[in-house]
Parts: C-alpha cells; sequence; structure tokens
C-alpha cells in the first residue's frame, strides 16, 4: 500500500492491519512519553486546500507522536491564490523533501490526481464529497473497542448521504469489515445510483433503529435546504433527528456516533449526543491513533532502523 | 499547383479497384486500374508537361486503399478568437485535413462569441487563408451565448460566410419561447438550430453520468433526463413551427429513443452522435483524469450500444467530432476544475471503423453517408454528392479522402497537429490510417503528410 485514497480498494486484511496498529499506537497515548521515534527524519505535509481545523490537527498530532517534521500548507493565502495548480503545488512540496502529503481537498478525486504527480505516499483526509478513510478506520475503530467486533453488527448511517464522503467511506469499510450497513435519509439525500451499493435503503428511522447496533448521524449542510433536498429545518429533524425518545428505540448496548460538527437540535438531541452511549469524544481520540497507524505503515519503519541499517 | 492527379488502383467505398483521375477540381475519368493513361485528359497533362506548359500527372499509388468522400464534420471548436493557445484556424484544420476532414463546422463559443456577420466572416476567411479544408462558421444563436436575445441570425446568414447552421453550443437555448422564435427566424433561409440538450437546473455543478458510477466517486450527476426532457421539448417546438432542428452530441439511450419518435412524426429533426460516444463509457472516470471529462459526459454501456444501433439504422444521422481542444493548464487539474472536451478530428475515422466498421454494423457506403453526406445535406455544404450514388462518378467533386483500412497505428497525444494534447486515445493501438485527402482536386494530405 503506497497511498490511502479509498476504503473502496482497502483490503480487509489492510483494513484489520491498520485497527491493529491503531491499536499498538493508543498504548502510546496513555504511556508516561507519548512520542514514538518511529518516523524521525521524515516529512509529512499536511496539505489542506480547504478549512479543517480537527482533521489538520489531528494528522499534525499523528505525525508528531511518531517524531516526523509536519509542514502545515493551508491553501488560503498560498501561492494557490495566485493561481498555482494543484500540479504545482504538488511538484513543490515534492521537491521539499515530503515523504507524505495529507490533502484535504474540495474537489472529489483530487488526492488520486496528486497520487499521480509525486512520489511520496499521498493520504486522502477528505475530497469533495468522495471519500474520507480515516474517519471511517476511526469510527470502525472505536465500535471495535466498544463493543468488541464488527462482523455482524448493523450500521444505520443517517442524513446526507449524497453529499456525504464519511457515509461512502463507512459503507465499504464496513462491509468489507463484516457489518450490515443500512442508510436512512430523504429520498433527495440519497444517491440515485445506490443500488450498486451493499447497503439497505429505509426512509423510516423509527422502523430501522430498534435493529441497529450502530447508528452514525451525518452532518446536514444548512445550503442543501435552499436546493430543495428537503423542506424545511422542522421537518428534517422531526423525521431524521436523533432524539431521546428516538434513542430508546434502540437496544441497550447501541451506540451514537458523529463525525462532527454537530448541529445540536437538529440532527441530534444534547441529551443523546453528551449520553454515555454517545462516541463523539472518543472518536477524537482515536483518531490519532488511527492517523498514527495509517501514517506508519504508508511510511514503513523508522528512522532509527534507516540509519542502522 | 498539380493539374491532374491520377489515383491508382483505389477502392471507391471498398468496390473494386479504379483509377481515378482528378482534373478542374471534379473526378474527371473513373477506369479500371493501369486505363488512367488512356485517357485523354492524362495524355492531355502528359503532352503539356513535355513542353513545360503544364505541371505533370501526379500518381498517387493507392493500392488497397479505400476512397470516401471528403469527411464533413458538424461540430470542431477551432477556438479562434480567442483562445489561440489551445487551437487556431490553422492548427484545427491540419487536424481535420489529417483526420480526411475537407468541411469543418467551427462552433460559435469563441472570444468575441461568433454572434455577429464580423466575426463568422473572420472566421471563415482564417480558414481560407490556410487552406487545409473548408470552414463554416457556426453562428450563435443568442447574443454572447447568454440565452437573452436571439444574435444577428439573418445578417450571418447573407454574410461572406453564408452561415446556415446556428448554435449556442455549449449552452442549451433553455428558453422555450426564445428557441421557437430562433427555429421560426432561421426558416426565411433554410437554418438549421443546432441545440446542446442540457436542461441547465437539472445539471447544476454537474460532474459526470449521474447512475451507480458518480454515486461511488462522490462526483454530483448530469441525468440522462436532462438531456433527453430538451430534445422531446425542441422536437415538439420543431414540428409545431415546421422549421429543421439538429440534436448535438446524443449521449443517452433514451434521446435515441425520442429522436426515433419525431422522425416518425415526420418532424424535420437530425441529430450527432462524437466517435467517443459511441465507444467510451463512464467506467473511465473512475480514474478522475480529466482527459474522460466531457460534456455530455461519457455514459453507460447500455447507451454506447443504443447510439451504435441508433446510427446503424440511421435514427442518428451522422457522426460528428466536438473537437474541443484544451491547453494543459485546462486539463490537468483535479476533476471539477478541468474544462470538458476532447479531442477528435485525427481519430474520428478509426472510432467509427472501430465501433461500427468492424462490429459489421456499417459498410464503407455507409460510413461515407453518416461522416460525409449526411452531415453536408444537414450543414448546406456544396460540392458533396447527396448520396453514395454520385461518389466516384465523372463529373463528381474531386473531394475525397483516401483510407488504409488495414493500418495500425499507435496514438501519441504529442504528436497531434492540434495545438493541444487531449486525446482519450494515448497509448491506444486504432484501426485505419488517412493516406491522402484531397479537396476539389487539390491535396491537403499525401502520405499522410500536411501538404
Amino acid at each position: 500500500m503506497n497511498h490511502l485514497l479509498s476504503t473502496a480498494d482497502l483490503k480487509l486484511d489492510d483494513a484489520l492491519l491498520v485497527l491493529d496498529t491503531a491499536d499498538r499506537m493508543a498504548r502510546v497515548a496513555d504511556a508516561p512519553v507519548r512520542k514514538l521515534p518511529t518516523l524521525r527524519g521524515r516529512t509529512v505535509v499536511n496539505l489542506f486546500f480547504e478549512d479543517s481545523t480537527r482533521t489538520r490537527t489531528s494528522f499534525e498530532v499523528a505525525a508528531k507522536r511518531l517524531s516526523a517534521d509536519v509542514i502545515n500548507f493551508s491553501a488560503r493565502g498560498s501561492s494557490v491564490s495566485k493561481g498555482e495548480s494543484l500540479k504545482d503545488t504538488a511538484q513543490t512540496l515534492e521537491a521539499m523533501g515530503a515523504d507524505a502529503v495529507v490533502c484535504r481537498h474540495p474537489a472529489s478525486g483530487a488526492p488520486h490526481r496528486l497520487a499521480s504527480w509525486v512520489r511520496g505516499s499521498v493520504v486522502n483526509a477528505g475530497d469533495g464529497t468522495h471519500e474520507h478513510p480515516t474517519q471511517a478506520l476511526l469510527d470502525a475503530f472505536t465500535i471495535r473497542r466498544r463493543l468488541g467486533r464488527l462482523d455482524g453488527l448493523a450500521v444505520t448511517i443517517v442524513g446526507d448521504v449524497l453529499h456525504s464522503r464519511v457515509a461512502r467511506s463507512n459503507v465499504w469499510l464496513l462491509t468489507t469489515l463484516g457489518a450490515r450497513v443500512t442508510v436512512v435519509a430523504p429520498p433527495t439525500l440519497v444517491p440515485l445510483g445506490i443500488s450498486g451499493w451493499p447497503v439497505e435503503v429505509s426512509y423510516d428511522l423509527d422502523a430501522v433503529l430498534p435493529k441497529t447496533d450502530v447508528v452514525m448521524m451525518l452532518r446536514v449542510q444548512r445550503e442543501r435546504m435552499s436546493a430543495a433536498f428537503f423542506p424545511t429545518e422542522r421537518e428534517y429533524s422531526r423525521r431524521y433527528g436523533l432524539d431521546a425518545d428516538r434513542a430508546a428505540l434502540m437496544p441497550e448496548h447501541a451506540l451514537v456516533m458523529h463525525p462532527g460538527p454537530m448541529v445540536r437540535g437538529m440532527e441530534i438531541a444534547s441529551s443523546v449526543a453528551d449520553s454515555p452511549r454517545s462516541t463523539v469524544v472518543e472518536q477524537v481520540a482515536n483518531g490519532v491513533s488511527v492517523r498514527m497507524a495509517v501514517l506508519y505503515l504508508l511510511l514503513g519503519g523508522s528512522g532509527a532502523e534507516r540509519e542502522s541499517s | 499547383m498539380t493539374a491532374v492527379i491520377v489515383v491508382r488502383g483505389v477502392r471507391p467505398l471498398g468496390g473494386d479497384a479504379r483509377d481515378l483521375v482528378l482534373a478542374g477540381g471534379t473526378i474527371a475519368a473513373v477506369t479500371p486500374v493501369g486505363g488512367a493513361e488512356h485517357t485523354g485528359v492524362v495524355a492531355e497533362a502528359a503532352a503539356g508537361c513535355a513542353d513545360g506548359t503544364r505541371p505533370a500527372p501526379l500518381v498517387v499509388d493507392a493500392t488497397g486503399l479505400v476512397a470516401l468522400p471528403g469527411l464533413v464534420d458538424l461540430h470542431t471548436h477551432l477556438r479562434e478568437p480567442g483562445r489561440e493557445d489551445a487551437e487556431t484556424v490553422e492548427s484545427g484544420t491540419r487536424s481535420a485535413a489529417l483526420g480526411g476532414y475537407t468541411t469543418v463546422f467551427a462552433m460559435a463559443n469563441t472570444d468575441p462569441v461568433a454572434d455577429t456577420a464580423g466575426v463568422v466572416e473572420q472566421v471563415w476567411r482564417l480558414g481560407q487563408d490556410a487552406g487545409h479544408c473548408d470552414v463554416r462558421p457556426v453562428g450563435a444563436v443568442t447574443r454572447g451565448l447568454a440565452g437573452e436575445r436571439l444574435a444577428e441570425l439573418g445578417a450571418m446568414a447573407s454574410s461572406a460566410a453564408a452561415v446556415r447552421m446556428f448554435s449556442d453550443d455549449g449552452h442549451c437555448v433553455s428558453d422555450a419561447l426564445l428557441m421557437r422564435r430562433a427555429l421560426e427566424y432561421v426558416k426565411a433561409f433554410d437554418g438549421v438550430i443546432a441545440q446542446h440538450a442540457e436542461e441547465p437546473r437539472l445539471t447544476t455543478g454537474a460532474q459526470m453520468n449521474e447512475g451507480a458510477m458518480a454515486a461511488r466517486l462522490g462526483l454530483p450527476g448530469w441525468p440522462a433526463v436532462a438531456e433527453e426532457a430538451i430534445i422531446a421539448r425542441d422536437a415538439l417546438l420543431t414540428g409545431h413551427v415546421g422549421s429543421r432542428l439538429h440534436i448535438c452530441h446524443v449521449s443517452t439511450a433514451g434521446s435515441v429513443e425520442l429522436i426515433r419518435w419525431a422522425k416518425a412524426k415526420g418532424w424535420r429533426v437530425t441529430a450527432e452522435v462524437t466517435p467517443h460516444h459511441l465507444l467510451l463509457t463512464e467506467e473511465l472516470v473512475a480514474s478522475y483524469d480529466p482527459v474522460y471529462k466531457v460534456n455530455p459526459p461519457l455514459r453507460t454501456e447500455a447507451d454506447t450500444e443504443a447510439l451504435r444501433a441508433g446510427l446503424a439504422d440511421g435514427t442518428i444521422d451522422c457522426v460528428a467530432t466536438d473537437h474541443a481542444p484544451h491547453a494543459s493548464e485546462d486539463k490537468e487539474t483535479e476533476w471539477a476544475a478541468a474544462r470538458p472536451g476532447m479531442l477528435g478530428l485525427e481519430t474520428a475515422l478509426s472510432i467509427v471503423i472501430q465501433t461500427m466498421v468492424e462490429t459489421g454494423r456499417l459498410d464503407w457506403a455507409g460510413v461515407a453517408d453518416r461522416m460525409a453526406l449526411a452531415p453536408a445535406r444537414i450543414g448546406a455544404v456544396a460540392d458533396t454528392p447527396r448520396d453514395t450514388a454520385g461518389f466516384a462518378q465523372v463529373g463528381a467533386p474531386a473531394t475525397l479522402t483516401l483510407l488504409d483500412p488495414q493500418a495500425r497505428r499507435v496514438i501519441d497525444p504529442l504528436a497531434v497537429a492540434s495545438r493541444s494534447s487531449n486525446t482519450p486515445y494515448g497509448g491506444r493501438t486504432l484501426p485505419g490510417a488517412i493516406r491522402a485527402t484531397f479537396l476539389r482536386g487539390r491535396p491537403t494530405v499525401l502520405d499522410g503528410k500536411i501538404i
């Protein structure tokens, strides 16, 4: 594996390897010195064309815990705003010696293009409405830690599936890992070509929740309303929001997940988001472990090992 | 200039080998192989040569080659004026001649837009100066392609460019009343409105064909119904006002059905399909390589199958390239930022051979009709026979192309005559190669090279 661009092409063994490695990385967070020398001398570039403090910081912390040098490159105020192309930017960063490029981009497929222009590894940190593979990996990691397994679980993904890269990555990864996935959304927010996906589709959240082990709520962007995807926020909330009454339909062990940031009151009630069955805060912590695992596996081993060989 | 050309041993429309004698812009004699020397016109030229009053007859060995009427492309983007870095009339028509074309219709979406007599005459004159093939400018339907007010259609029609085809290509004339008026107005000079069928509200932000692949790739979908809804509406309008409508770059199976229905009604609707929609499918988009980004987008296998069937049975009248050169900075970028369009002139005939001839759907007479005669009829091109029976006859225009059907060639994007290199066929081996092109008896391409 040279790059992590998509969970659609991630094989079961590779996915399990990431999760198992993340388990080991999580122990570093609990150790007195929370740092490994593994990627000493390596350079990781965070190439962010879209604002995302949470994801960028998570990757930065992960790289630093592995002792890599980190360069944060934000499109705002950079040469990109002067008309420099993605290709120019990629080649410039590579000339500076990037071993890995973590790319967030508003255009679907941009990290794929990047991977064809650079020699280093490319990690997709979210591209347009396509994929966000490390988010899906950290979600899977979180579920496995809480429930002990993924195989055979019923996972329900709720909300704007059409525009959600988190939903796409989770559908492919969770199915590969043996979970059964159901998506619930208004028909306007379900992709027309979803029949080719390994999922069940439902428009009725209340009917699905009692058979759900994990419910993943998706973020709904307010601008969707102006494009007539649904009539009003209130109607959306009534039909697809997760309030306390709905959450009570779920089995006792069932988890509530959200990739954040949450629109409280509309997508999810505060009482549910802050309840013990919610994993929202854990997901953030686990994100660092999973991203450490990904960087470790892509960049393959420690600077110390290279020096001694 | 060569006065007399003997094309020896060529097979007109794939039939028996013949010698063709080209003189005075027409076919002066058609004889059995080896018989050309006995015709008066060659003897006369040879005699004139001896006393230095005439150039010697040029003999082109065309053994094994197929002769077709000079190809006509109803849909070419030459980019001049405005984007001469991507293409010029000179470079685009070189490409055309090398692809076997003798007439190209230059689309109006230049900068400035070809919406006045001045601009269409400029493009027409640039074509004449280049001399590689005839350039017939397409006039814009609406001023600035804005879809709000009609352009001066009549002035363009009566200009030196004698415009007969009008299109806002790249944009749909989406206002139904404006479309009706345009269809009615051009009846005065038997013009045709060529519609880019795309309901704009249904394709806002669209990046590729809507369906399973778009859902997986996370690219906003361009639904088939956005094309079909406009075709249905415009066919009804055409039937209502009794005018001529041409549908550009048909891309869906549903569109083929609608055109079949409109023709069955007796309405004057014609249609074109691009070579790339006959061959390529949306699967290629999974690479996110913008060389495959085109508008309308690449569709499904079922669509290409329906398009091939529609072209074979005449529902779709002709092949048009939608040759759309783009500078590398407009293509070597992320998918969403890339401009749609691909090169087509130098590979069109090869793709038609691969998809239609090698699959047994069209013979050479069929290829001649779909790539030369039918587009000439639609675009009112003089100097082209009305049908295949009028081709390779004494007195017919000596505007033809010679093709080696056995040849195979590997496409090198950097070796094309176009100023741009955005061909989707880079590295592919394609069948057939143009050996010579003649425009009114004058060679524009010989031995596969531009003259």
